[in-house]
């Protein structure tokens, strides 16, 4: 199982994932830089990354906690997502993302 | 000025499980100690960030929020009678003639001691901003991030933005003072006390406030007088009158004037020996989440063999004359006198 993270200089790096991990502890795993200040608890969204179109079907609804953690982002697109949020499965394999300006620690 | 400074062994800057266990390991070996927080409450990310939130790696409790951590550390320092100087900054550091350290926070409180201690998690909390168009151009006179001063908010137009519980409690708050009290959320969802936002809905259904569904756009006026907040609902764009503004987005952690220690730094962390967890300045040491060193895990049962080692080396620089002695909680008759048990 692999996902796709586009760093903050625009390098694409394919990362070796678990299932049942966040997506963010997989990219803090294998260390590119992602502050994730609050450590999952969807309390801080310096985890932020826009999610490849194709996938954003297949991730989790946000949840209101989310949303609200994504209304004050500077830099909030359509495809954004805290990376805290989405549990990596095997449909989301492949799954492609970029680090947003916020993540950067 | 000097009748004004106090005096203790360890000034220790962060109120989180590591700072407040730093007070317990300190007072075992008979040193006082003042700790600063930022925050108005202790905890640090355990009580800000995810109070809720179980923790299950806290040695001996299968399970405990980081509150009931907070509150249980609050009842294990108790018999030490830390002063907590909370809803403060730890501004300045600087050496006096004598040799002490000298902190000096945001409020006026100066602290003079021969140990620091830096337990100061990511850093200091402060105010996440909405992204909008030159709005430091209007704070501290139109625009702000708490409510420190409530006549400040007398008969103005006020205008709250945010969905958590300091949004609905300044709006219920402000509401009997204000002329009027606008509450504008993205959603209408909250993540505050449900009897918050009852009265909330209660107060808007009356006529008393506005509750808006809805986002920012700008603020209008020239800075720093505030005379509208621009807004997009589901009616399309409006401007909304006002005096004030309040956001309410939740906090972030930035370095803050730590950096400006004199402290060697690497990627915002400390570095420090795994002896005493010491900095590169003698007398300053750093523990928890806030330093780093070979093998380092950002842990709170870390935090706590830290402070435990860092109290050691501290006591030697506070009593220098004086013999270490190392002693057991269950057996030493003084140990128990310290915790007020014996």
């Amino acid at each position: 199982m692999k996902i796709k993270v586009v760093d903050h200089s625009g390098a694409e790096h394919e990362l070796e994932a678990l299932p049942g991990w966040r997506v963010m502890e997989i990219i803090r795993d294998w260390e590119l830089p992602i502050k994730a200040e609050c450590g999952g608890s969807c309390a801080c969204a310096t985890c932020h990354v826009y999610v490849d179109e194709e996938w954003l079907p297949l991730l989790p609804e946000k949840s209101g906690e989310e949303l609200d953690q994504l209304e004050v982002l500077a830099d909030l697109k359509p495809n954004s997502r805290l990376s805290c949020q989405v549990l990596m499965s095997e449909e989301l394999d492949g799954l492609r993302v970029a680090l947003a300006p916020a993540s950067l620690p | 000025m000097t009748s004004s400074v106090q005096r203790t062994d360890a000034i220790i800057i962060g109120a989180g499980p590591c700072g407040l266990f730093a007070v317990f390991e300190l007072g075992l070996l008979g040193l006082s100690a003042h700790v600063i927080d930022i925050l108005d409450k202790p905890g640090g990310q355990c009580a800000e960030l995810y109070p809720e939130k179980p923790i299950y790696d806290i040695p001996a409790w299968p399970i405990i929020s980081g509150q009931e951590l907070t509150d249980r550390l609050m009842e294990q320092i108790a018999p030490f009678s830390p002063a907590l100087h909370l809803g403060e900054m730890a501004d300045s550091l600087t050496r006096t003639p004598e040799g002490q350290w000298r902190i000096a926070t945001d409020n006026g409180t100066v602290i003079e001691a021969p140990v620091i201690v830096i337990a100061a998690g990511g850093g200091s909390f402060v105010p996440k901003k909405p992204a909008l168009a030159n709005i430091e151009s209007y704070e501290g006179e139109s625009v702000f991030y708490s409510v420190r001063r409530i006549e400040a908010f007398r008969g103005k137009r006020v205008v709250i933005a945010g969905g958590g519980d300091s949004a609905l409690d300044w709006t219920l708050n402000l509401q009997p003072v204000a002329e009027r009290v606008v509450l504008i959320h993205h959603r209408d969802g909250f993540r505050a006390a449900p009897h918050s936002v009852s009265r909330m809905k209660e107060l808007a259904a009356a006529g008393e406030i506005d509750f808006l569904v809805g986002k920012l756009n700008g603020l209008n006026g020239s800075a720093p007088h505030l005379s509208g907040v621009t807004i997009t609902t589901a009616r399309g764009i409006e401007e909304l009158s006002a005096d004030r503004f309040l956001a309410f987005f939740g906090l972030t952690m930035k370095l803050g004037p730590i950096a400006d220690f004199g402290l060697d730094l690497a990627e915002n962390l400390i570095p420090v020996d795994t002896e005493k967890f010491e900095t590169s300045v003698p007398g300053i040491f750093a523990i928890g989440d806030i330093n780093h060193y070979p093998g380092k895990l950002k842990l709170i049962l870390s935090g706590f063999h830290e402070a435990a080692l860092m109290s050691q080396a501290a006591f030697r620089i506070c009593r220098p004359n004086e013999k270490l002695r190392f002693q057991y909680t269950t057996s030493s008759t003084q140990l128990q006198q310290r915790l007020k048990v014996a």
